[in-house]
């Protein structure tokens, strides 16, 4: 899949103009609130025009004002999960999730409706209202409402920002799912570094209405610099691990990469499979000598390989961890004290209770 | 009809009055759906115009109404004239006159009921639509249209209810002629005239009642069986 998008709008004192193309299987659209990525979702879909500029899906031009094309968004094919679900009160979830099926051309219906509803667990909703539905539920009828149209493209606008912290947990299994298990690309909006850390293959970065990055999700969720300040906290480098063991007697996971293994409370996972797993930069101490007597679990060794200030008297610190990346943010103070500069050894220590459910992604299937 | 005495006159006029009434209100309808959304949507010039002109019965004395449509569309009225000579259709002192004219006193209260649940749809659900493959046609027909229906109950059943008491607008468009123009209010009027019509029009007063509670109830019932799928329980 490639998406490209260079599309500007004015809207109201605030200007758009956003230029990135992915060809990643899931495209986050990351930025802080007010950023313009809900406009980005909604120029795709057609429920804005853009001023000047060209949207294609595949080489299928959507809009592009300089040859007067604009599909509108009925003809467009492409799904729309929006933040407030939005499922038609009137009908009953069974109806809902028909509705796009209807519309879509008999023989572009690829998704079958028992999958998709296998998928989301909403089978025993169907016969409901959507009044008598949770939030988490109403999400997910409306995810599979947008699958079942068998659209191109999926969009997906923060469908988690409504949401409260049991809820998110309970849908984002069923996005990665949906990102490892259906073949539509999608394109996910989100403001959250611990959504984006799991679920995006691609990253775009959004920052007042214009794209201030883009690139593979591994190279920008490790830049603290573009990373909004609130989610400043939640961010941190992103390994590819292997389940190694499993500790029966402590109930313990071990994880294990080029830069080490790392001991995490117990994780119900396979032997063998692989994980997404983020190291937040807070939750990484730096020692200049290995050190012993320490109750975290994890040290792992690595070479300074950048020194970047991180906001007022904070720094962060890339350790090059056999040709891994770890980052630690630490204060000016400790770096003073301890003296540290590029090309250092130094040692990386981690407590295991740092990784729980929300930094450790379900098994990732390999991108191809 | 014979445990309430009815005699054939009443019978009549309570016949006319229930004809008249349907009619009118079914006729009406696709008007006022129409208006309605075009009020509650449309962003043209003379819109202010327009929104007066639906609403200026309710304001205007019944009266002049009748008189209005007496000199538009009476026999020999321009519109009238036409409407007789290229469809046969007369209103001038037949029943579908008075119909017209209660049409026409009903209208602004239908459409400010349409135009109220169409204002409050939720443009959102029918850009959701859009997104999923249904072209604007299909939006109303399956989004927009639901979602007003208890709209349109209440403003058939409110122009149903003025159509039955419609008084003014029509006597004077249509006149008092029983067994054709003499609804449940004239012939009530027309009995409380007469020497020993008393019982009469107690009679048809009380059917009045009736018939009016019933169409409330029947209105009340319909809404809520269509506004409880849309509401939580």
């Amino acid at each position: 899949m490639t998406l490209s998008v260079a599309i500007r709008r004015r809207l109201g004192a605030f200007d758009l103009d956003a230029t990135f193309e992915s060809e990643g299987h899931l495209t986050v659209l990351f930025g802080p609130s007010g950023s313009g990525k809900t406009s980005v979702v909604n120029l795709i879909a057609g429920l804005l025009k853009p001023d000047s500029g060209r949207i294609a899906v595949d080489g299928r031009v959507l809009v592009d004002t300089e040859r007067r094309i604009f599909l509108p968004k009925h003809r467009r094919r492409i799904g729309y999960v929006f933040q407030d679900a939005r499922l038609f009160p009137h009908l009953t979830v069974r109806q809902n999730l028909s509705y796009g099926r209807f519309f879509a051309p008999r023989a572009e219906r690829r998704e079958n409706f028992g999958h998709v509803v296998d998928l989301l667990g909403i089978g025993h909703l169907l016969d409901r209202r959507p009044v008598l539905l949770s939030g988490g539920e109403k999400q997910r009828v409306a995810i599979g409402r947008a699958l079942l149209s068998s659209p191109k493209l999926l969009l997906m606008d923060e469908p988690l920002a409504a949401l409260d912290e049991a809820r998110k947990a309970e849908i984002m299994p069923y996005l990665e799912r949906l990102r490892d298990e259906t073949k539509v690309p999608i394109v996910y909006v989100s403001h959250s570094i611990a959504e984006v850390a799991r679920l995006a293959t691609t990253i775009v970065v959004m920052a007042d209405g214009s794209v201030a990055a883009s690139g593979p999700a591994r190279d920008i969720v490790g830049r603290l610099d573009l990373m909004p300040p609130e989610e400043r906290r939640e961010a941190g480098a992103v390994l590819d691990m292997a389940v190694a063991e499993q500790d029966r007697h402590f109930g313990m996971t071990v994880l294990r990469s080029a830069a080490g293994d790392i001991h995490v409370p117990g994780l119900n996972h396979a032997i063998g499979s692989m994980h997404c797993v983020r190291i937040r930069a807070r939750d990484v101490i730096l020692a200049v000598e290995r050190p012993v007597g320490l109750s975290a679990l994890n040290i792992l060794s690595g070479t300074i390989a950048a020194i970047a200030p991180a906001g007022e008297n904070l720094i962060e610190i890339r350790l090059d961890c056999h040709g891994e990346t770890i980052i630690s943010r630490i204060t000016r103070q400790s770096l003073e004290t301890l003296g540290l500069a590029i090309g250092r050894n130094v040692f990386a220590v981690v407590k295991a209770v740092a990784f729980d459910e929300g930094t450790v992604s379900r098994e990732k299937r390999m991108e191809t | 009809m014979n445990w309430l005495g009815l005699g054939p006159d009443e019978w009549s006029a309570v016949h006319l009055s229930l004809l008249v009434a349907s009619v009118e209100m079914i006729v009406s309808l696709p008007f006022g759906v129409v208006a309605a959304l075009v009020l509650a949507r449309g962003k043209f010039w003379g819109k202010t115009f327009l929104d007066g002109l639906v609403h200026l019965p309710l304001v205007l004395p019944p009266v002049v109404t009748g008189y209005l449509l007496l000199i538009t569309f009476g026999r020999r009225a321009p519109v009238g004239a036409f409407l007789a000579d290229h469809f046969g259709l007369v209103f001038a002192f037949r029943w579908t006159g008075a119909a017209l004219a209660c049409g026409i006193m009903g209208f602004p209260l239908m459409v400010r009921a349409i135009r109220l649940s169409v204002e409050a749809v939720d443009g959102r659900l029918e850009a959701a639509a859009g997104t999923l493959g249904a072209n604007s046609a299909w939006v109303f027909m399956t989004v927009t249209l639901p979602l007003i229906l208890p709209g349109i109950i209440a403003g058939m059943i409110l122009s149903f209810a003025r159509a039955m008491g419609e008084f003014g607008a029509t006597i004077t468009f249509v006149s008092n002629i029983p067994g054709e123009t003499q609804t449940l209010p004239s012939a009530i009027y027309t009995f409380t005239q007469v020497p020993g019509g008393d019982a009469s029009a107690l009679r048809l007063t009380l059917v009045s009642v009736v018939i009016s509670m019933a169409a409330l109830i029947a209105s009340e019932a319909l809404a809520r069986r269509v506004g409880g799928r849309l509401r939580a329980q």
